[in-house]
């Protein structure tokens, strides 16, 4: 692999474009997604069918006067929206777009995933505690326990893939499934090792939208609750970072559902396989997202918990044994 | 729910949920003493939108009084307006035509539908779901525009006189009504109850939570959808018939189990058995005047009157003191939410914060209502 | 109308001394117990209780298995009097309600509390508390209620005035 100065600009000026688009427009895509499940038009004035509205949200928050209020921890109070926006970014780097398409081939990169994935979580605890307001650092602590709870799940769910794949790499994972349909790890019944694929599957999804703290995760910001956890004190662009970075780390769900369960840029029928493959999973996924925030009502945090340390963890042991046991027989 | 950890109490702080908070719908204000996400203490503080009203009573005449009436509980305006009405109906003895007592019945049970749908949209936005609400407001929103027909207004309306109602109801509103009537029945079962009242989540919230005792409701004096969940069978449209209602055929939905998923049935069948009443009013709807003869001062003579009407939140009562003059001497309003809103710092104590603020939810409280 | 008999008959027990003075229609202060026309009044039974008495009677409409409806206050200037209002009713059952009044002079407003009785008293005697000034003996939290807290009138007494 070449490595070039221009190589390392391309990507990174690619991978900030496809972030602030896609931060920008899954907002416009959700407010959409929304309006058509609740019978209504969404946003309609600005451009064709509100095309511009990001752009127009985008301006508004970034004229905004940047409040930091009385009481707060300054710095970390700063330093909390952009924490929240860097890992979501720096994760992109070992996403594999497609065979060709991906800034950095590394081995490990489902464990730089995760780590990075935790840092999300630090700057919602960060937020919530520089706030110095009760809704925001109960948010924080319902945010932590939220996060650590459903870690553990998808990651024992991830080594059942890896096992599998024999490899830590995305890359290497994702090329393992090529081939149709019936080679994705979901959907693979070539081999005994598979039979319990679509358990590992639906865990991981559950853990993913857990993770990303989307409804009817939304523990931290429970409008109703918490009136918006650990975002009550933000305004202008440290909200809209804090809005960004949640949509990014869906798109970092979604590409990581998709190269670890669908078959990354593999198209399903043995068809030309390309990059196209994979943005029409991730987007697949990401509506689905958007489709079940907008059809559950919010679970109660303690129900939550229970959901993932006597459910799924129970589950995601059972079943990375059975995996294993299988790998073994077969 | 089984408690996972025992609380303990030694460090507590103050959350203030409102006077602005999403979860209050208005300006209610609990001061609660939480320990971690428990409470330990929830105090309910009123007042925030108290406008006196009593006062603004005595200072007028009897008729000035009633645009007042629906400034209070904004979204059964008609109830308060047609318990006004009845107050002083009973003092001075005033007759009132029957189609205007039909006329009332049909307006203020589409009101009461009104006003449930909203509750069910508010609730669920309590508990996160944001889509049942849209799907709420459509309906409501013909109620409001056939209500906007006859009387005028669409949220708070002046539409009861003494001796009668101030507009006669025509045959659009009849037919669009009975087509109202249709298009609900058509829809309740599939958007309602198939998409939300069966849905796990949902259930998992609100069932076993908020437990209100039989005998707590009567110490604290509950009424309404909250007495009616916890099995008691009163509603004053049958206990203490007024108005028409004695001739309609038409069931009390009364639920044993005590918890927010027995005042949430409750008030979801109140809709069905609402479309009945109206159904069996417009069928029987007599003709004639839709006022009575009725002198232009009102001078009741002097006694202690007490009328009661149900809202759809529970027993709206008015004590009423005349000395014989044309302004009421005395108004005491006793206002449903009011008193269900007095236990919910004995129920509340020992809950998480998110399982309380659903038990509010399904307390429906309308705080200008509360406060008067 | 079993159940106006039994709560009329209880409550003549209670007070046997003004058991057989029947108060007159209309506005009256002679304390007597009353059946009334509920069709023209809205209570079938009316009290009026000189004002130690207000506890004994709250307790025999729990027994009886009542509740409070309401409490509210009227102010009478020319008597130099203020009375409290106290409705009872039934959830349920047999339809009676009970309109128990009682006087007490307007410059020492000072009457027992009933919130041992039910609790329900409590945000009821405060508004009457914070609306006419009247002093509840014994209250637990007795401070303004829809009020703010620093208001230093009571608005329904009929000298107030803003």
């Amino acid at each position: 692999m070449e490595t070039s100065i221009w190589r390392a600009l391309l990507y990174l000026v690619g991978i900030m474009a496809f972030a602030g688009v896609n931060a920008a427009w899954l907002g416009w895509c959700e407010r959409k997604g929304a309006a058509r499940i609740q019978r209504r038009t969404g946003p309609m004035e600005a451009g064709y069918q509100g095309l511009l509205q990001p752009l127009c949200d985008g301006a508004k928050l970034l004229s905004k006067q940047l409040l930091v209020p009385q009481g707060v921890d300054g710095i970390l109070f700063r330093v909390a929206p952009v924490l929240a926006m860097i890992p979501a970014i720096t994760s992109m780097v070992v996403i594999p777009f497609s065979e060709n398409v991906g800034a950095r081939n590394m081995e490990l990169s489902v464990l730089l995933l995760f780590a990075l994935a935790s840092i999300g979580m630090i700057a919602i605890l960060l937020g919530g505690w520089a706030s110095g307001n009760k809704y925001a650092i109960i948010s924080g602590a319902r945010s932590v326990s939220q996060n650590l709870a459903y870690e553990i799940p998808m990651l024992v769910t991830v080594i059942t893939v890896v096992m599998i794949s024999g490899s830590m790499n995305l890359r290497d994972i994702a090329l393992d499934q090529q081939g149709g349909f019936w080679h994705w790890n979901i959907f693979r019944l070539e081999n005994g090792h598979f039979v319990t694929m679509w358990i590992s599957f639906l865990i991981f999804f559950i853990c993913s939208v857990a993770e990303t703290n989307r409804a009817p995760f939304d523990m931290a910001e429970a409008e109703s609750e918490l009136v918006a956890g650990f975002m009550t004190e933000y305004g202008s662009m440290g909200f809209g970072l804090f809005m960004m970075g949640e949509y990014l780390n869906i798109v970092v769900g979604a590409c990581l559902t998709a190269t670890l369960f669908l078959g990354g840029w593999d198209g399903p029928f043995g068809m030309t396989s390309g990059i196209w493959w994979f943005l029409i999973k991730i987007y697949i996924l990401i509506f689905t997202f958007i489709w079940i925030r907008w059809t559950f009502p919010r679970v109660q945090i303690y129900r939550l918990l229970n959901l993932s340390w006597k459910i799924l963890i129970p589950f995601s042991m059972a079943n990375l044994l059975i995996t294993a046991a299988l790998i073994k027989v077969f | 729910m089984t408690v996972p950890v025992a609380p303990r109490h030694d460090e507590t702080f103050v959350l203030n949920v409102g006077p602005q908070h999403p979860a209050t719908h208005g300006v209610l204000r609990v001061k609660m003493t939480m320990d971690g996400e428990y409470i330990v203490k929830a105090e309910p503080v009123l007042g925030y939108i108290h406008r006196m009203h009593e006062k603004l009573a005595e200072a007028g005449s009897y008729a000035q009084f009633m645009p007042n009436t629906a400034r209070m509980d904004y979204l059964h305006a008609l109830a308060f307006n047609h318990g006004w009405a009845l107050a002083v109906e009973k003092a001075a003895g005033i007759e009132v035509p029957e189609r205007a007592e039909y006329i009332r019945v049909i307006t203020v049970e589409l009101n009461r539908i009104a006003s449930h749908l909203l509750w069910w949209a508010a609730f669920l936005l309590d508990l996160g779901g944001f889509t049942p609400l849209l799907y709420a407001f459509d309906d409501r929103e013909q109620i409001i525009d056939l209500l906007e027909r006859i009387t005028g207004s669409r949220l708070t309306y002046c539409y009861m006189r003494f001796g009668g109602v101030y507009n006669d109801i025509d045959d659009e509103f009849i037919t669009g009504t009975r087509a109202f009537i249709k298009r609900l029945r058509s829809r309740w079962q599939r958007m309602y109850h198939d998409l939300v009242t069966g849905n796990i989540i949902l259930i998992k919230r609100i069932k076993d939570i908020g437990f209100i005792s039989q005998e707590q409701c009567r110490r604290y004096g509950a009424t309404g959808p909250v007495a009616r969940g916890s099995g008691i069978n009163y509603d004053v449209r049958k206990n203490e018939a007024y108005s028409v209602y004695s001739e309609f055929d038409f069931d009390i939905p009364v639920y044993n189990e005590c918890d927010s998923m027995a005042r949430y049935m409750v008030r979801m069948d109140e809709v069905e058995q609402s479309l009945r009443i109206i159904e069996q009013a417009l069928d029987k709807l007599p003709e004639g005047p839709v006022m009575a003869k009725v002198p232009k001062v009102l001078k009741p003579e002097a006694g202690y009157y007490y009328s009661a009407v149900e809202t759809a939140r529970g027993a709206l009562g008015h004590r009423l003191v005349c000395t014989g003059d044309k302004n009421p001497y005395k108004l005491k309003l006793r206002s449903p939410t009011f008193c269900n809103l007095s236990l919910f710092g004995e129920v509340a104590e020992g809950m998480l914060l998110a399982d309380a603020l659903a038990f509010m939810g399904s307390l429906d409280l309308v705080i200008p209502e509360i406060d008067r | 109308m079993a159940l106006q008999e039994t709560t009329l008959k209880a409550l003549q027990e209670l007070i046997p001394e003004v058991a057989s003075t029947a108060p007159e229609e209309g506005l009256t202060d002679a304390p007597g117990i009353r059946a009334t026309d509920p069709a023209k009044h809205g209570h079938h039974i009316e009290v009026l209780v000189p004002q130690d008495q207000v506890v004994a009677t709250a307790e025999v409409m729990d027994k009886e298995g009542y509740f409070l409806e309401s409490i509210s206050g009227v102010d009478w200037p020319d008597q130099q009097q203020l009375e409290v209002v106290y409705d009872y009713n039934r959830l349920g059952g047999e339809h009676c309600r009970v309109m128990v009044r009682t006087r007490i002079p307007r410059d020492t407003p000072e009457l027992a509390t009933i919130t041992g009785v039910f609790p329900s008293a409590d945000w009821h005697e405060r508004e009457t508390y914070d609306f006419y000034g009247v002093l509840f003996q014994d209250h637990p939290n007795l401070i303004r209620i829809l009020l703010p807290e620093d208001a230093d009138f009571f608005p329904l007494r009929k000298d107030y005035m803003p």
